[in-house]
């Protein structure tokens, strides 16, 4: 195994830049490793040697002409399968799609191949995003490298599993609910959902429009840094996207100095329903916080009860809508066109045949939530709810500079455990949810091992809207007073694949 | 099967009618409301399409800013107050010709609300001014355009395979929807038909809109109820589409009054539902029911930010409003003291502005509509386009004209120098060069071709000579036809006379 595929991406990026490796060995080592191990975790949906090993040369060649790149240029990365790539399959985890290849590319892309970043393929995930486990792909499900028997958390679990297992340095995700968190805190990796219009969503398959976010996820919190800055930056293309400047995020990961900085607790996120382990290595790290001279507050923020069934009304109410164009027609799977049916008959049969039963089962709640004489009741009382959450956090951030709590109630669960029983699965979100809801920004952190089972346990730090630079500055500062305690990296204390 | 009517004026002594219109007008602009295709009508299927008027995966809407400052600039127009803040809405239901299935339009928040339109409709007693309260005006995007093979009909039903063709799918239209219009008895065809001519006009001179009714870049939808009497609560109504031409919006309405006062009479009720206009037959004919109301579970739409126009940009269009149609026409007819059918007649020609530009650079009104709704509204209808798409400048006919004046050029030349206008061969003068066109202004050329004439029918300067004045007809034709019709006619008999020493 070469040696290469340990290392992060800032110290691949430093001996890029020195000439001492090149991008296509570089990218080479990875498509082993990925040979090798894939098909044990089954992260990649979508393996693109070809397109992958031409990028790095094209880099190689830059380089060596003396063009100006930027530090990630030549640094491989996995592409969740939920954002448009010009000329390479873009499933969503759904047969829904299968065998489409978009004839455009997302704009967090383009952003990543004028980086020159090297995309190494396409990340499994819950089909159109809607798991924890990545359990729903229509493709099988992933496995956690930590423990192949577990899940990789979801909807992103391609994605963190494909750096827990070394396939790959840097990762893109998206996050609706908490689907770069929640994988992050059980694959023992580093992931941020930006603020809501931080990061552009055009060519990103839409779940819920108003809660999805791309974002960035590695297995440091500078690679973090470094990809987020790539991505981060307003696009004409969304609406959404916000018109102002990226937050200092790179720096921040330098800086890692949190004396002085007010921290709050939530005291809803945690305590009944989270594991022992768990709640054990947050307790630690609220003191290693403390011992870098934070000041921890306990804050309360009362409407987070309430985020889970409000998430739970927005999120399908809007994917009944977004998932509609899904008939058939114009791209994608076709059912039942045997010219004895109706165009009303055969949009019906594919809907039935391409979409999985956790998407038929969201499609149907939010086509109730959204009916007339039901609307108010639902779809517009979550929306109040959804606008106490905010109240609550603006509350909260008014005394304190970031908040923090555990990322996930459990570490990863087996695969199956959860499968029939939704409600179950749903719950793995209920500490990641309100900040979509909020549409601030959140990030999950490897805190060490829950002691019962030896799995990788999550810290989730949250921050106002457009203070991103913050998440990065309390991340490194904990990464590096844990990384001293540890003496390795935590990835190191896994068995391996 | 054409349903049993009854006589419109008993229709009238039994029930009071009330309209409603729903206008759709496809907007001007250059590009798609949320992309950056062109709107250009007529291209080949699919070939204005991008992912985002596809509704491809992932693909995201960006609203069109003229787009928004049309439909104010309409709203304004329409007296309507201008919202200070709303969205866009998602109305879901699944059709092939919607790429998204789900139209990006506006709910319960419209732009443009609340106002109104006054419009003119002669009555047994005179002219009198009837008021259409505007409910609301949104913004909202087309569809795409379907059709359907194979079948006798062009119908859905029976056809062997549909096209879709998604080109028109995203061109900004605005939904201008009117108030229950009361009190308009028998007048209702006359009310509807002139407030569609009105609105057209409005939109025209906003410039915000091509509003040919033919092209569907303007569409009516008309609905009608009746009641026992205005005291009544309004009755059921029934939605008629398809209603593409002024004409059809007063015929369709006086159908359906006869169609649903026949039904009333005969103790059956009014259905609610939607009916297509048959332009052929007069009549309308049912489409589907809307007795079970489609539930489009509307909600507002995630992908867009709230607008919120300024009042400074409010103000700042307002400001860019043409005047009034109405007033200026009113205004017209008086300063160049015509009468109100020949400003009817200017404006079904469709070149009231064209009159008024060449008025504006120097031209009599008299001589300028006499080109416009003469010579080039004869070409111009001959080649079936628009007196506009002549492409003839005000300039060239000025010197034209003038050159009329001078007796350089005689009616008839005149017309072939236009001809040569339209044809793009050069200006007014090089034209005449070239096709060597001026009238022949000296004698000598003009008094061989009389002799010659003469010469050739020895008897008619006889009868000229003789008193018989009207033969001189048969010989200055003779001299036009000889030089070509370059000759003054005028010129050619004084030199005749002139010559046989005979006084007219």
């Amino acid at each position: 195994m070469s040696e290469l595929i340990r290392k992060d991406a800032s110290e691949l990026s430093a001996l890029l830049q020195a000439g001492d490796i090149s991008s296509v060995e570089l990218t080479q080592a990875h498509l082993d490793r990925i040979d090798a191990v894939d098909g044990k975790v089954h992260a990649f949906l979508h393996v693109d040697h070809q397109g992958a090993i031409a990028s790095a040369r094209a880099v190689d060649e830059r380089r060596s002409n003396g063009d100006a790149l930027g530090p990630l240029a030549g640094v491989p990365l996995a592409l969740k399968d939920i954002l448009a790539t010009k000329g390479l399959p873009t499933t969503v985890g759904s047969r829904m799609l299968e065998g489409w290849i978009p004839p455009y590319d997302a704009t967090v892309v383009t952003k990543l191949r004028e980086a020159g970043i090297v995309i190494l393929g396409k990340t499994n995930m819950d089909e159109f995003a809607m798991g924890s486990s990545t359990e729903h792909s229509a493709y099988g499900p992933t496995h956690n490298p930590w423990d192949l028997e577990r899940i990789p958390g979801g909807s992103g679990g391609g994605s963190s599993a494909s750096l827990a297992a070394f396939e790959a340095p840097l990762a893109i995700g998206t996050d609706t609910g908490g689907s770069i968190r929640q994988p992050a805190a059980v694959t023992g990796t580093v992931g941020v959902k930006p603020t809501y219009g931080g990061v552009s969503r055009y060519g990103v398959v839409a779940l819920a429009s108003s809660l999805d976010q791309v974002g960035p996820c590695g297995r440091t919190v500078l690679d973090t840094a470094l990809l987020h800055s790539v991505i981060a930056g307003h696009d004409p293309m969304d609406q959404t996207s916000i018109n102002s400047p990226v937050p200092a995020v790179v720096e921040a990961a330098k800086r890692g100095d949190i004396a002085g900085m007010r921290i709050g607790v939530v005291k809803e996120l945690g305590g009944d329903g989270y594991q022992s382990g768990v709640r054990q290595r947050f307790d630690e790290a609220v003191v290693v916080l403390q011992s870098l001279g934070a000041q921890i507050v306990e804050v309360s923020c009362p409407s987070f009860d309430f985020a889970l069934a409000a998430y739970y009304l927005i999120l399908p109410s809007e994917c009944s809508s977004n998932l509609a164009k899904f008939d058939g027609i114009r791209f994608g799977l076709r059912a039942g066109d045997d010219g004895t049916r109706s165009v009303e008959q055969v949009m019906s049969q594919t809907r039935a045949a391409g979409f999985g039963d956790e998407v038929i089962r969201r499609i149907i709640l939010g086509t109730y939530a959204l009916s007339a004489g039901y609307y108010d009741a639902y779809y517009g009382q979550a929306q109040k709810v959804r606008a106490l959450i905010a109240q609550d956090f603006a509350k909260a951030f008014a005394q304190v500079d970031v908040l923090i709590s555990p990322t996930a109630p459990t570490t990863a669960f087996k695969i199956g455990e959860k499968l029939d029983d939704p409600l179950a699965m749903y719950l793995n979100d209920i500490a990641t949810i309100p900040v979509n809801l909020a549409g601030i920004p959140g990030m999950s952190l490897p805190i060490g091992l829950a002691p019962e089972d030896n799995l990788p346990v999550g810290i989730q730090i949250m921050a106002p809207a457009m203070a991103d630079d913050r998440l990065y500055n309390v991340g490194a500062a904990l990464e590096r007073a844990l990384l001293a305690q540890w003496g390795a990296p935590i990835l190191s204390s896994m068995a391996g694949v | 099967m054409a349903e049993p009517v009854i006589a419109f004026d008993q229709a009238l002594k039994e029930f009071d009618p009330v309209l409603g219109l729903e206008v759709h007008v496809e907007l001007g602009t250059r590009t798609k409301m949320f992309c950056g295709c062109s709107t250009e009508f007529g291209g080949e299927p699919n070939t204005h399409v991008c992912p985002v008027c596809l509704g491809l995966p992932g693909s995201l809407p960006a609203l069109n800013r003229i787009g928004v400052e049309s439909a104010i600039r309409i709203g304004l127009a329409l007296n309507c107050e201008i919202a200070t803040w709303c969205r866009f809405a998602r109305k879901n239901y699944f059709y092939p010709d919607m790429p998204k299935n789900f139209q990006t339009s506006q709910y319960d928040e419209p732009i443009c609300f609340n106002g109104y339109l006054d419009v003119d409709v002669d009555t047994d007693e005179g002219r009198k001014t009837f008021r259409v309260e505007i409910e609301r005006a949104h913004m909202e995007e087309d569809t795409g355009k379907n059709t359907h093979m194979g079948g006798a009909t062009g119908r859905i039903h029976g056809a062997d395979y549909s096209l879709v063709d998604y080109n028109r799918a995203g061109i900004p239209l605005i939904e201008i929807v009117t108030k229950p219009i009361t009190g308009t008895g028998k007048y209702a065809p006359e009310v509807a038909k002139a407030y569609v001519a009105a609105l057209r006009d409005i939109l025209r001179g906003l410039g915000v809109s091509d509003v040919k009714m033919e092209q569907g870049s303007l569409r009516c939808d008309v609905n009608l109820s009746l009641r026992p009497s205005p005291e009544h609560e309004l009755g059921t109504r029934s939605e008629t589409k398809n209603v593409n031409s002024l004409r059809s919006v007063e015929r369709s309405v006086r159908y359906e009054v006869t169609r649903q006062a026949a039904r009333l009479l005969a103790g059956q009720r009014v259905v609610q539902e939607t009916r297509h206009w048959h332009e052929d037959t007069g009549v309308t004919t049912s489409g589907r029911s809307k007795e079970q109301a489609e539930d489009y579970r509307y909600f507002p739409e995630p992908d867009l930010i709230p607008i919120a126009p300024s009042r400074e940009w409010v103000e700042e269009l307002r400001s860019t409003l043409p005047e009034n149609p109405a007033v200026r026409r009113a205004r017209l007819t008086k300063t160049w003291n015509i009468s109100e059918l020949e400003m009817e007649n200017l404006i079904n020609a469709g070149v009231l502005e064209l009159v008024e530009s060449a008025v504006n650079a120097g031209m009599s009104p008299d001589a300028a509509r006499k080109w416009y709704t003469g010579e080039l509204a004869r070409v111009a209808n001959e080649r079936g386009v628009e007196v506009e798409e002549l492409g003839v400048t005000h300039v060239e006919l000025a010197r034209i004209e003038a050159l009329i004046a001078t007796g350089a050029l005689n009616d008839k030349l005149a017309r072939q120098v236009l001809e040569g206008v339209i044809a793009r061969e050069g200006d007014v003068d090089s034209i005449i060069a070239s096709r060597g066109l001026a009238v022949v202004s000296d004698d000598g050329p003009l008094l061989e071709a009389i002799v010659a004439a003469l010469a050739a029918d020895p008897e008619v300067a006889e009868k000229i000579a003789s008193g018989k004045v009207q033969a001189a007809g048969s010989v200055v034709g003779a001299v036009m036809k000889a030089t070509r019709g370059q000759a003054d006619a005028a010129r050619v008999r004084e030199l005749l006379f002139a010559h046989l020493g005979v006084s007219e």
